[in-house]
Protein backbone atom coordinates (compact mmCIF):
# COMPACT_ATOMS: atom_id res chain seq x y z
CA UNK A 1 0.00 0.00 0.00
CA UNK A 2 1.35 3.24 1.06
CA UNK A 3 3.83 1.12 3.15
CA UNK A 4 4.47 -1.81 0.81
CA UNK A 5 6.54 -4.80 1.59
CA UNK A 6 7.38 -3.82 4.80
CA UNK A 7 9.99 -6.05 6.88
CA UNK A 8 8.82 -7.34 9.41
CA UNK A 9 11.18 -7.49 12.52
CA UNK A 10 12.27 -10.82 14.65
CA UNK A 11 11.82 -14.25 13.71
CA UNK A 12 7.96 -15.28 12.99
CA UNK A 13 5.18 -15.78 15.78
CA UNK A 14 6.58 -16.78 18.90
CA UNK A 15 4.02 -19.28 20.88
CA UNK A 16 2.26 -18.32 24.27
CA UNK A 17 5.12 -20.54 26.28
CA UNK A 18 8.03 -18.92 24.11
CA UNK A 19 7.27 -15.84 24.73
CA UNK A 20 8.83 -13.67 27.86
CA UNK A 21 6.16 -12.22 30.58
CA UNK A 22 6.75 -8.98 28.73
CA UNK A 23 5.86 -10.07 25.70
CA UNK A 24 2.58 -12.16 26.54
CA UNK A 25 1.58 -9.37 28.30
CA UNK A 26 1.64 -6.92 25.56
CA UNK A 27 0.36 -9.09 23.34
CA UNK A 28 -2.91 -10.15 25.57
CA UNK A 29 -3.53 -6.42 25.82
CA UNK A 30 -3.19 -6.27 21.72
CA UNK A 31 -5.45 -9.53 21.71
CA UNK A 32 -7.81 -7.35 23.85
CA UNK A 33 -7.89 -4.60 20.76
CA UNK A 34 -6.35 -2.24 23.67
CA UNK A 35 -3.84 0.45 22.38
CA UNK A 36 0.20 0.59 22.74
CA UNK A 37 0.90 4.09 23.39
CA UNK A 38 4.52 5.88 23.51
CA UNK A 39 5.92 5.35 26.16
CA UNK A 40 5.16 1.50 27.47
CA UNK A 41 7.00 -1.51 27.14
CA UNK A 42 6.79 -3.33 23.36
CA UNK A 43 8.99 -5.54 22.09
CA UNK A 44 11.97 -3.94 19.86
CA UNK A 45 10.96 -5.43 16.57
CA UNK A 46 7.36 -4.26 17.15
CA UNK A 47 8.83 -1.05 17.75
CA UNK A 48 11.52 -1.38 14.36
CA UNK A 49 8.51 -2.30 12.06
CA UNK A 50 6.00 0.07 13.22
CA UNK A 51 9.23 2.60 12.92
CA UNK A 52 9.52 0.99 8.94
CA UNK A 53 6.02 1.29 8.37
CA UNK A 54 4.90 4.65 9.69
CA UNK A 55 7.87 6.40 8.23
CA UNK A 56 7.56 4.27 4.69
CA UNK A 57 3.78 5.83 4.96
CA UNK A 58 5.35 9.41 5.85
CA UNK A 59 7.58 9.02 3.17
CA UNK A 60 4.76 7.86 0.57
CA UNK A 61 2.57 10.91 1.22
CA UNK A 62 5.64 13.21 1.16
CA UNK A 63 6.58 11.95 -2.15
CA UNK A 64 3.39 11.44 -3.76
CA UNK A 65 2.86 15.74 -3.51
CA UNK A 66 5.43 15.60 -6.81
CA UNK A 67 3.68 13.97 -9.32
CA UNK A 68 0.24 16.22 -8.64
CA UNK A 69 2.37 19.32 -8.25
CA UNK A 70 3.19 19.21 -11.52
CA UNK A 71 0.11 19.67 -12.54
CA UNK A 72 -1.21 22.58 -9.88
CA UNK A 73 -0.05 25.85 -12.92
CA UNK A 74 -1.78 23.27 -15.30
CA UNK A 75 -5.24 22.34 -14.05
CA UNK A 76 -7.88 23.61 -16.61
CA UNK A 77 -9.53 25.93 -14.35
CA UNK A 78 -8.91 28.12 -11.62
CA UNK A 79 -11.19 25.84 -9.56
CA UNK A 80 -9.54 22.86 -10.27
CA UNK A 81 -6.28 24.58 -9.46
CA UNK A 82 -8.12 25.44 -5.78
CA UNK A 83 -9.18 21.95 -5.53
CA UNK A 84 -5.49 20.76 -6.38
CA UNK A 85 -3.37 22.72 -4.18
CA UNK A 86 -6.00 21.60 -1.13
CA UNK A 87 -5.16 18.00 -2.22
CA UNK A 88 -1.43 18.59 -2.16
CA UNK A 89 -1.23 20.22 0.92
CA UNK A 90 -3.41 17.87 2.63
CA UNK A 91 -0.85 15.58 1.16
CA UNK A 92 1.79 17.22 3.32
CA UNK A 93 -0.24 17.75 6.37
CA UNK A 94 -0.75 13.50 6.07
CA UNK A 95 2.89 13.57 5.67
CA UNK A 96 2.93 15.65 9.11
CA UNK A 97 0.96 13.80 11.03
CA UNK A 98 2.50 10.07 10.15
CA UNK A 99 6.10 11.72 10.77
CA UNK A 100 5.16 12.92 14.13
CA UNK A 101 3.48 9.26 14.95
CA UNK A 102 7.17 7.97 14.08
CA UNK A 103 8.76 10.34 16.28
CA UNK A 104 6.76 8.78 19.32
CA UNK A 105 9.23 5.49 19.07
CA UNK A 106 12.19 7.29 19.28
CA UNK A 107 13.49 8.38 16.03
CA UNK A 108 14.10 11.71 15.05
CA UNK A 109 12.76 13.53 12.02
CA UNK A 110 15.91 14.05 10.32
CA UNK A 111 16.91 10.66 10.64
CA UNK A 112 14.07 9.56 8.68
CA UNK A 113 14.54 12.43 5.99
CA UNK A 114 17.89 11.07 5.71
CA UNK A 115 16.38 7.51 5.08
CA UNK A 116 14.45 8.74 2.87
CA UNK A 117 17.12 11.12 0.96
CA UNK A 118 19.72 8.44 0.83
CA UNK A 119 17.42 5.82 -0.53
CA UNK A 120 17.98 3.38 2.67
CA UNK A 121 14.06 3.82 3.39
CA UNK A 122 11.35 2.94 0.30
CA UNK A 123 8.19 4.87 -0.53
CA UNK A 124 4.95 3.48 -2.28
CA UNK A 125 5.67 2.60 -5.90
CA UNK A 126 3.16 4.28 -7.48
CA UNK A 127 4.17 7.82 -6.79
CA UNK A 128 7.32 6.37 -9.47
CA UNK A 129 4.64 7.08 -12.30
CA UNK A 130 4.64 9.73 -14.68
CA UNK A 131 0.86 12.09 -14.59
CA UNK A 132 1.08 13.05 -18.50
CA UNK A 133 -2.78 14.22 -19.04
CA UNK A 134 -4.99 15.84 -16.83
CA UNK A 135 -6.83 12.81 -16.92
CA UNK A 136 -3.87 11.08 -14.68
CA UNK A 137 -4.95 13.65 -12.20
CA UNK A 138 -8.53 12.46 -12.07
CA UNK A 139 -7.39 8.52 -11.37
CA UNK A 140 -4.86 9.60 -9.52
CA UNK A 141 -7.41 10.41 -7.00
CA UNK A 142 -9.78 8.05 -7.99
CA UNK A 143 -7.57 4.84 -7.90
CA UNK A 144 -4.37 5.82 -6.04
CA UNK A 145 -6.63 7.79 -3.28
CA UNK A 146 -9.01 5.19 -3.44
CA UNK A 147 -6.64 2.52 -3.24
CA UNK A 148 -4.97 4.21 0.17
CA UNK A 149 -8.84 4.70 1.70
CA UNK A 150 -8.92 0.53 1.23
CA UNK A 151 -5.42 0.16 3.18
CA UNK A 152 -5.44 2.96 5.56
CA UNK A 153 -9.99 2.59 7.04
CA UNK A 154 -8.85 -0.74 8.66
CA UNK A 155 -5.44 0.55 10.38
CA UNK A 156 -7.63 3.39 12.08
CA UNK A 157 -7.50 0.13 14.48
CA UNK A 158 -4.12 -0.16 14.31
CA UNK A 159 -2.47 -1.28 17.63
CA UNK A 160 0.06 1.46 18.57
CA UNK A 161 -2.14 4.84 19.58
CA UNK A 162 -0.16 7.63 17.78
CA UNK A 163 -0.75 5.91 14.49
CA UNK A 164 -4.18 5.34 14.70
CA UNK A 165 -5.20 8.35 15.66
CA UNK A 166 -2.97 9.53 12.62
CA UNK A 167 -5.17 7.48 10.54
CA UNK A 168 -8.68 8.94 11.89
CA UNK A 169 -7.46 12.08 10.69
CA UNK A 170 -6.05 11.28 7.28
CA UNK A 171 -9.33 8.88 6.62
CA UNK A 172 -11.66 11.81 7.71
CA UNK A 173 -9.85 13.90 4.77
CA UNK A 174 -9.00 11.18 2.19
CA UNK A 175 -12.48 10.82 1.12
CA UNK A 176 -12.42 14.30 -0.74
CA UNK A 177 -9.01 12.93 -2.06
CA UNK A 178 -11.21 10.09 -4.30
CA UNK A 179 -14.13 11.82 -5.14
CA UNK A 180 -12.24 15.05 -6.70
CA UNK A 181 -10.72 12.00 -8.64
CA UNK A 182 -13.93 10.55 -9.57
CA UNK A 183 -15.10 13.52 -10.32
CA UNK A 184 -12.88 15.23 -12.98
CA UNK A 185 -12.74 11.25 -14.50
CA UNK A 186 -16.90 11.98 -14.72
CA UNK A 187 -16.38 15.11 -16.61
CA UNK A 188 -13.33 13.76 -19.13
CA UNK A 189 -15.62 10.46 -19.69
CA UNK A 190 -18.66 12.17 -20.50
CA UNK A 191 -16.76 15.41 -22.39
CA UNK A 192 -15.00 15.38 -25.76
CA UNK A 193 -14.27 11.84 -28.13
CA UNK A 194 -10.49 13.46 -27.28
CA UNK A 195 -11.20 13.74 -23.50
CA UNK A 196 -12.54 10.49 -23.21
CA UNK A 197 -9.52 9.20 -24.68
CA UNK A 198 -7.72 10.45 -22.36
CA UNK A 199 -9.47 9.49 -19.43
CA UNK A 200 -9.45 5.87 -20.80
CA UNK A 201 -5.79 6.14 -21.66
CA UNK A 202 -5.06 7.45 -18.16
CA UNK A 203 -6.98 4.10 -16.50
CA UNK A 204 -4.67 1.83 -19.08
CA UNK A 205 -1.81 3.03 -17.62
CA UNK A 206 -2.96 3.26 -14.04
CA UNK A 207 -4.73 0.39 -13.67
CA UNK A 208 -1.72 -2.01 -12.91
CA UNK A 209 0.62 0.41 -11.05
CA UNK A 210 -2.62 0.96 -8.62
CA UNK A 211 -2.74 -2.87 -7.85
CA UNK A 212 0.47 -3.05 -7.03
CA UNK A 213 0.17 -0.45 -4.00
CA UNK A 214 -1.06 -3.72 -2.56
CA UNK A 215 2.40 -5.28 -2.62
CA UNK A 216 2.52 -9.00 -3.86
CA UNK A 217 0.69 -11.67 -2.37
CA UNK A 218 1.37 -12.43 1.46
CA UNK A 219 -0.83 -15.22 2.13
CA UNK A 220 2.21 -17.42 3.27
CA UNK A 221 4.66 -14.97 4.43
CA UNK A 222 5.89 -15.49 8.22
CA UNK A 223 6.41 -11.42 9.05
CA UNK A 224 3.06 -10.60 7.50
CA UNK A 225 1.81 -12.69 9.97
CA UNK A 226 3.54 -11.44 12.73
CA UNK A 227 2.65 -7.87 11.66
CA UNK A 228 -0.89 -8.87 12.04
CA UNK A 229 -0.47 -10.34 14.89
CA UNK A 230 0.58 -7.41 16.75
CA UNK A 231 -2.05 -5.64 14.72
CA UNK A 232 -0.10 -3.34 12.71
CA UNK A 233 -1.35 -4.76 9.84
CA UNK A 234 -4.90 -5.86 9.39
CA UNK A 235 -5.49 -7.70 6.21
CA UNK A 236 -3.76 -9.31 3.84
CA UNK A 237 -2.58 -7.93 0.36
CA UNK A 238 -4.31 -10.52 -1.69
CA UNK A 239 -7.65 -9.50 0.52
CA UNK A 240 -7.05 -5.73 0.11
CA UNK A 241 -6.44 -5.86 -3.73
CA UNK A 242 -9.88 -7.82 -4.07
CA UNK A 243 -11.33 -5.62 -2.34
CA UNK A 244 -10.22 -2.27 -4.30
CA UNK A 245 -11.16 -4.87 -7.82
CA UNK A 246 -14.83 -5.42 -6.48
CA UNK A 247 -15.43 -1.97 -5.67
CA UNK A 248 -13.60 -0.40 -8.22
CA UNK A 249 -14.53 -2.45 -11.81
CA UNK A 250 -18.19 -0.99 -11.24
CA UNK A 251 -17.04 2.40 -11.30
CA UNK A 252 -14.81 1.95 -14.28
CA UNK A 253 -18.49 0.83 -15.83
CA UNK A 254 -20.41 3.84 -14.78
CA UNK A 255 -17.96 6.22 -16.55
CA UNK A 256 -17.32 3.95 -19.28
CA UNK A 257 -14.24 2.97 -19.87
CA UNK A 258 -12.87 -0.54 -20.09
CA UNK A 259 -10.24 -1.95 -17.60
CA UNK A 260 -7.55 -3.08 -19.34
CA UNK A 261 -7.68 -6.38 -18.33
CA UNK A 262 -9.05 -9.39 -21.27
CA UNK A 263 -9.17 -11.65 -17.82
CA UNK A 264 -11.32 -9.24 -15.87
CA UNK A 265 -14.87 -11.47 -15.18
CA UNK A 266 -17.26 -11.75 -12.31
CA UNK A 267 -17.00 -14.50 -10.18
CA UNK A 268 -20.21 -15.14 -8.54
CA UNK A 269 -18.78 -18.14 -6.42
CA UNK A 270 -15.13 -17.17 -6.06
CA UNK A 271 -14.96 -17.44 -2.59
CA UNK A 272 -17.70 -20.23 -2.08
CA UNK A 273 -20.93 -19.78 0.09
CA UNK A 274 -22.38 -17.69 -2.49
CA UNK A 275 -19.61 -14.94 -1.91
CA UNK A 276 -18.88 -13.31 -5.27
CA UNK A 277 -15.81 -11.41 -6.52
CA UNK A 278 -14.15 -10.69 -9.81
CA UNK A 279 -11.13 -13.05 -11.82
CA UNK A 280 -8.29 -10.35 -12.75
CA UNK A 281 -5.15 -10.93 -14.17
CA UNK A 282 -1.83 -10.12 -11.43
CA UNK A 283 0.19 -7.07 -12.23
CA UNK A 284 3.72 -7.63 -13.57
CA UNK A 285 5.65 -7.85 -10.33
CA UNK A 286 9.21 -8.34 -11.96
CA UNK A 287 8.08 -4.48 -13.04
CA UNK A 288 6.94 -3.82 -9.53
CA UNK A 289 10.19 -5.45 -7.94
CA UNK A 290 12.43 -2.76 -10.32
CA UNK A 291 10.41 0.04 -9.25
CA UNK A 292 10.15 -0.69 -5.41
CA UNK A 293 13.94 -0.90 -5.49
CA UNK A 294 14.48 2.44 -6.93
CA UNK A 295 14.35 1.53 -11.19
CA UNK A 296 10.72 3.01 -12.38
CA UNK A 297 10.25 5.62 -14.55
CA UNK A 298 10.43 8.74 -12.62
CA UNK A 299 12.65 7.40 -9.55
CA UNK A 300 15.18 9.73 -9.81
CA UNK A 301 12.99 11.95 -10.45
CA UNK A 302 11.26 12.19 -7.08
CA UNK A 303 13.79 11.35 -4.93
CA UNK A 304 16.30 14.70 -7.07
CA UNK A 305 13.16 16.73 -6.08
CA UNK A 306 13.34 15.76 -1.96
CA UNK A 307 16.83 15.65 -2.18
CA UNK A 308 17.20 19.57 -3.84
CA UNK A 309 14.31 20.78 -2.07
CA UNK A 310 16.19 19.61 1.23
CA UNK A 311 19.72 20.58 0.68
CA UNK A 312 18.25 24.15 -0.75
CA UNK A 313 16.30 24.81 2.18
CA UNK A 314 19.01 24.23 4.91
CA UNK A 315 19.88 27.88 4.77
CA UNK A 316 16.51 28.66 5.78
CA UNK A 317 15.80 25.94 8.96
CA UNK A 318 19.75 27.21 10.01
CA UNK A 319 18.96 30.86 9.96
CA UNK A 320 15.64 30.66 11.55
CA UNK A 321 16.93 28.75 14.36
CA UNK A 322 19.51 31.19 14.31
CA UNK A 323 16.84 33.56 14.94
CA UNK A 324 15.46 32.11 17.44
CA UNK A 325 18.13 31.52 19.97
CA UNK A 326 18.88 35.32 19.36
CA UNK A 327 15.36 36.03 20.49
CA UNK A 328 15.51 34.28 23.46
CA UNK A 329 18.81 35.83 24.34
CA UNK A 330 17.00 39.17 23.93
CA UNK A 331 14.00 37.86 25.69
CA UNK A 332 15.16 35.86 28.81
CA UNK A 333 12.51 37.46 31.08
CA UNK A 334 9.80 36.69 28.67
CA UNK A 335 10.92 32.54 28.29
CA UNK A 336 11.02 32.04 32.12
CA UNK A 337 7.55 33.81 32.76
CA UNK B 1 12.03 5.73 37.30
CA UNK B 2 10.76 8.90 38.49
CA UNK B 3 8.04 9.96 36.98
CA UNK B 4 7.71 13.84 37.24
CA UNK B 5 11.47 14.28 35.34
CA UNK B 6 10.47 11.77 32.22
CA UNK B 7 9.00 13.38 29.23
CA UNK B 8 5.99 12.31 27.24
CA UNK B 9 7.83 10.61 24.65
CA UNK B 10 10.74 7.68 24.92
CA UNK B 11 14.36 9.31 24.80
CA UNK B 12 15.12 10.20 20.85
CA UNK B 13 18.59 9.12 20.40
CA UNK B 14 20.59 11.75 18.20
CA UNK B 15 22.19 9.96 15.27
CA UNK B 16 21.25 12.70 13.36
CA UNK B 17 23.04 15.08 14.97
CA UNK B 18 26.34 12.68 13.55
CA UNK B 19 25.25 12.94 10.51
CA UNK B 20 24.02 16.52 10.28
CA UNK B 21 25.57 19.27 11.95
CA UNK B 22 22.23 21.62 11.89
CA UNK B 23 20.18 20.82 15.32
CA UNK B 24 16.55 20.04 14.53
CA UNK B 25 13.47 22.85 14.90
CA UNK B 26 12.22 21.75 18.36
CA UNK B 27 9.23 19.86 18.73
CA UNK B 28 5.84 21.34 19.50
CA UNK B 29 2.91 20.07 20.75
CA UNK B 30 -0.35 21.42 19.83
CA UNK B 31 -4.06 21.85 21.52
CA UNK B 32 -7.07 22.76 19.64
CA UNK B 33 -10.49 24.09 21.15
CA UNK B 34 -13.01 22.99 18.93
CA UNK B 35 -15.97 24.99 17.75
CA UNK B 36 -18.52 23.97 20.55
CA UNK B 37 -17.03 25.68 23.92
CA UNK B 38 -15.03 22.51 24.54
CA UNK B 39 -11.26 22.39 26.28
CA UNK B 40 -8.09 22.63 24.35
CA UNK B 41 -7.75 18.81 23.30
CA UNK B 42 -4.29 17.35 21.95
CA UNK B 43 -4.56 17.11 18.27
CA UNK B 44 -0.58 16.28 17.58
CA UNK B 45 2.49 17.66 17.49
CA UNK B 46 4.83 19.14 14.63
CA UNK B 47 8.38 21.18 14.56
CA UNK B 48 9.03 24.92 14.46
CA UNK B 49 11.62 27.35 15.36
CA UNK B 50 9.69 29.49 17.52
CA UNK B 51 6.37 30.42 19.07
CA UNK B 52 5.03 32.04 16.31
CA UNK B 53 5.80 29.46 13.55
CA UNK B 54 4.29 26.67 15.94
CA UNK B 55 1.13 28.36 16.10
CA UNK B 56 1.38 29.38 12.44
CA UNK B 57 2.17 25.92 11.62
CA UNK B 58 -0.59 24.47 13.45
CA UNK B 59 -2.98 26.51 12.08
CA UNK B 60 -1.82 24.54 8.73
CA UNK B 61 -1.14 21.02 9.64
CA UNK B 62 -4.51 20.97 11.92
CA UNK B 63 -7.23 23.37 11.22
CA UNK B 64 -7.83 23.04 7.35
CA UNK B 65 -11.13 22.06 8.20
CA UNK B 66 -12.39 24.78 10.04
CA UNK B 67 -11.50 22.76 13.58
CA UNK B 68 -10.41 24.86 15.74
CA UNK B 69 -11.13 28.59 17.10
CA UNK B 70 -7.99 28.58 19.52
CA UNK B 71 -4.61 26.80 19.44
CA UNK B 72 -2.02 26.09 22.18
CA UNK B 73 1.79 25.23 21.20
CA UNK B 74 3.52 23.90 24.14
CA UNK B 75 7.43 22.55 23.49
CA UNK B 76 7.30 19.05 23.74
CA UNK B 77 10.48 19.05 25.77
CA UNK B 78 8.23 21.04 28.59
CA UNK B 79 5.31 18.16 29.09
CA UNK B 80 5.99 16.30 32.19
CA UNK B 81 3.94 12.96 31.89
CA UNK B 82 3.68 10.20 34.39
CA UNK B 83 5.43 6.79 33.76
CA UNK B 84 3.36 4.09 32.49
CA UNK B 85 4.63 2.08 35.28
CA UNK B 86 3.02 4.48 37.38
CA UNK B 87 -0.33 3.81 36.63
CA UNK B 88 -1.24 1.46 39.53
CA UNK B 89 -0.31 3.50 42.23
CA UNK B 90 -1.90 6.39 40.77
CA UNK B 91 -5.21 5.39 39.77
CA UNK B 92 -6.07 2.15 41.23
CA UNK B 93 -6.92 3.99 44.46
CA UNK B 94 -9.96 5.46 42.80
CA UNK B 95 -11.42 1.65 42.26
CA UNK B 96 -12.30 1.38 45.89
CA UNK B 97 -14.09 4.63 45.82
CA UNK B 98 -17.30 3.52 44.82
CA UNK B 99 -19.24 6.07 46.93
CA UNK B 100 -18.18 8.83 44.84
CA UNK B 101 -20.14 8.04 41.91
CA UNK B 102 -23.87 9.29 42.44
CA UNK B 103 -25.04 6.03 41.54
CA UNK B 104 -24.16 4.72 44.79
CA UNK B 105 -26.65 5.88 46.88
CA UNK B 106 -30.11 4.27 46.51
CA UNK B 107 -33.22 6.93 46.68
CA UNK B 108 -36.51 5.69 47.10
CA UNK B 109 -38.54 6.54 44.13
CA UNK B 110 -41.34 9.03 45.72
CA UNK B 111 -38.07 11.43 46.92
CA UNK B 112 -38.09 11.79 43.24
CA UNK B 113 -35.86 13.42 41.09
CA UNK B 114 -32.27 14.66 42.36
Amino acid sequence: MYAQMVKTDGTGIKSSEQMTPEERAFQERIDADSRIEPKEWMPAGYRKTLIRQISQHAHSEIVGQLPESNWVTRAPTLERKAILLAKVQDEAGHGLYLYCAAETLGISRDEMFEQLHSGRAKYSSIFNYPTLSWADIGTVGWLVDGAAIMNQVPLQRTSYGPYARAMVRICKEESFHQRQGFHIMMQMAKGTEAQRRMAQDALDRFWYPALMMFGPSDADSVHSAQSMAWKIKIDTNDGLRQKFVDQTVPQAEYLGLTVPDDKLAWNADKFGEGKGGYDFSEPDWDEFFAVISGDGPCNAERLGARVKAWEEGAWYREGLMANAAKQADRQPAQAAA
Amino acid sequence: MSSVSSSAYPDTKEPAAERTPRPEWPLWEIFIRGQHGLNHRHVGSLHASDAQMAISNARDVYTRRNEGVSIWAVRSADIVASAPSEKGPLFDPADSKVYRHPTFFDIPEEVGHM
